[in-house]
């Protein structure tokens, strides 16, 4: 079977969906509804939030490495302006907000 | 077979997450105390991985998460990870119905009077029994 | 317990066809009073097997793979990656063919990433959601690692955690937590230290420790250790 094709590129300013999740699922609540930047495209793998009740998981869930600045994560963080925090979040989690990442968030 | 229930519990006073979903939550200091794993949570390990492995495929480690996941605040903070596992991989064998109740009850008290037996001290109690499956 | 070590013993005499076995067992705990979870353990481990869904000798060959990893062999990659650099640029860009190459099977459960720590970027792993782990290459994680209070607060206050680790990165250097939220396991390739030029890779081995590569510590210069000593 042919790997879906990803929706979103690297560079892609996506948002986490905010959605309450019932149910398995992969996708941390701390990362919800926030802002990151697609950094790599991890490949296809089958849907945890269906194998945790012993389906089959497809479709399969291309996988995504998203960028987040920790300054957006949290009001109150305490490290410095350049710290990110990196997480691996299914497709069918995000959003696209625009094909143009934010010089300062893409920043490696 | 019917599908398992979903049935997310959240922690309390977290703004609607799961139990599991510890992200950016508060728990104190880091203890650091290195400890080494007993023999039985080594099979325990050694368990998980055949069963889930492509040779068995008894269940997907996502459904043992899930099953964890499901304890609730009270029983996931309060068990160690050879515990949640030990209990998860026994909860989803009777749910896939690779063993029941009734046998896995008839050997504990089995095993319990061999190790009394020879002499091996038991600290009793035993492991409660989860809504398996969602089926009561 | 005398019937305990009996027991090992013959089980293990069994599955290993009369070897001896090759890695103690802790004794202290298997003394302890059984928990109804050890129960348990016995229990389940003994209807599969009689069930024919497990054999021990499957189980107890898992246990000694296991056992067979440790920070040591990663401590063997990262030096290979420090002192040859096409391997290094292999094992950035397939981490699984990579390891292959120094005989490492890493199984069918998850792939591996490697990140590499620069002058810029200082690496950490984590896995909030349970408590994923590179575990065939590194073996088992720590204690800390797989607990609620490393989980939940090192994605919050990295350079806070890092500092009770006892390692306090400069400011201009970017943290980069990895949380290992899916199907990946990652592990950190630390920088090389100044000071190590002409070391084998045995020497630049016995200074990468499990925590350089979970990224809470980095390997310690010679001069420190020198000093340390």
């Amino acid at each position: 079977m042919s790997a879906p094709a990803p929706r979103f590129r690297i560079g892609d300013v996506v948002r986490v969906d905010s959605r309450m999740a019932l149910g398995h699922c992969r996708t941390p609540f701390f990362l919800r509804g926030k802002t990151g930047v697609i950094v790599g495209i991890q490949g296809a793998f089958h849907d945890p939030e269906k194998l945790a009740y012993h389906k089959p998981g497809l479709p399969r869930q291309v996988l995504y490495k998203v960028r987040f600045k920790q300054s957006d994560l949290w009001p109150n963080y305490r490290g410095k302006p350049h710290d990110h925090l990196e997480a691996d979040i299914y497709e069918h989690w995000l959003m696209r907000i625009s094909a143009e990442a934010r010089s300062d968030s893409h920043a490696a | 077979m019917p599908e398992p229930k979903r049935k997310t519990e959240l922690r309390q006073g977290a703004g609607g997450r799961a139990a599991h979903d510890v992200g950016g939550l508060d728990f104190g200091p880091i203890d650091r105390t290195e400890h080494d794993l007993a023999l039985w949570e080594k099979r325990v390990d050694a368990m998980l991985i055949l069963l889930t492995g492509p040779k068995k495929g008894a269940f997907k480690i996502d459904a043992m998460r899930r099953v964890i996941e499901d304890y609730g605040q009270q029983q996931y903070d309060s068990t160690t990870y050879y515990e949640k596992w030990i209990r998860a991989i026994r909860n989803l064998l009777v749910e896939q119905e690779i063993l029941t109740k009734e046998e896995i009850e008839a050997k504990i008290a089995a095993v319990e009077e061999a190790m009394r037996a020879s002499g091996r001290e038991l600290q009793g109690g035993s492991v409660p029994w989860d809504d398996v499956g969602g089926r009561m | 317990m005398p019937h305990d070590d009996h027991d090992h013993h013959h089980e293990h005499s069994h599955e290993h066809g009369g070897q001896p076995y090759r890695h103690p067992f802790q004794r202290d705990h298997d003394a302890d009073p059984a928990s109804p979870y050890e129960v348990l353990e016995q229990a389940i481990r003994e209807l599969l097997i009689e069930k024919g869904i497990l054999t021990s000798e499957e189980i107890y060959a898992q246990v000694d793979l296991m056992d067979s990893r440790s920070p040591a062999l990663g401590a063997k990659v990262v030096a290979r990656a420090w002192v040859d650099p096409a391997f290094k640029d292999r094992l950035l860009a397939n981490t699984r063919a990579a390891l292959a190459e120094l005989g490492i099977d890493i199984g069918s459960l998850a792939d591996f990433r490697v990140v590499e720590n620069t002058a810029d970027v200082h690496n950490v792993i984590v896995c909030t959601l349970c408590s994923c782990y590179p575990k065939m290459l590194l073996g088992i994680p720590p204690a800390w690692y797989k607990s609620l209070a490393y989980r939940s607060r090192v994605v919050v206050d990295p350079r806070g955690v890092l500092r009770e680790f006892g390692l306090e990165l400069p400011d201009h250097v970017e943290v980069r937590v990895h949380d290992s939220t899916a199907d990946l396991r990652y592990f950190v390739l630390p920088r090389r230290p100044e000071g190590t030029e002409g070391w084998s890779e045995e020497q630049l081995a016995s200074i990468v420790t499990r925590d350089c590569m979970i990224g809470t510590a980095v390997p310690v210069e010679p001069a420190t250790s020198a000093a340390a000593e």
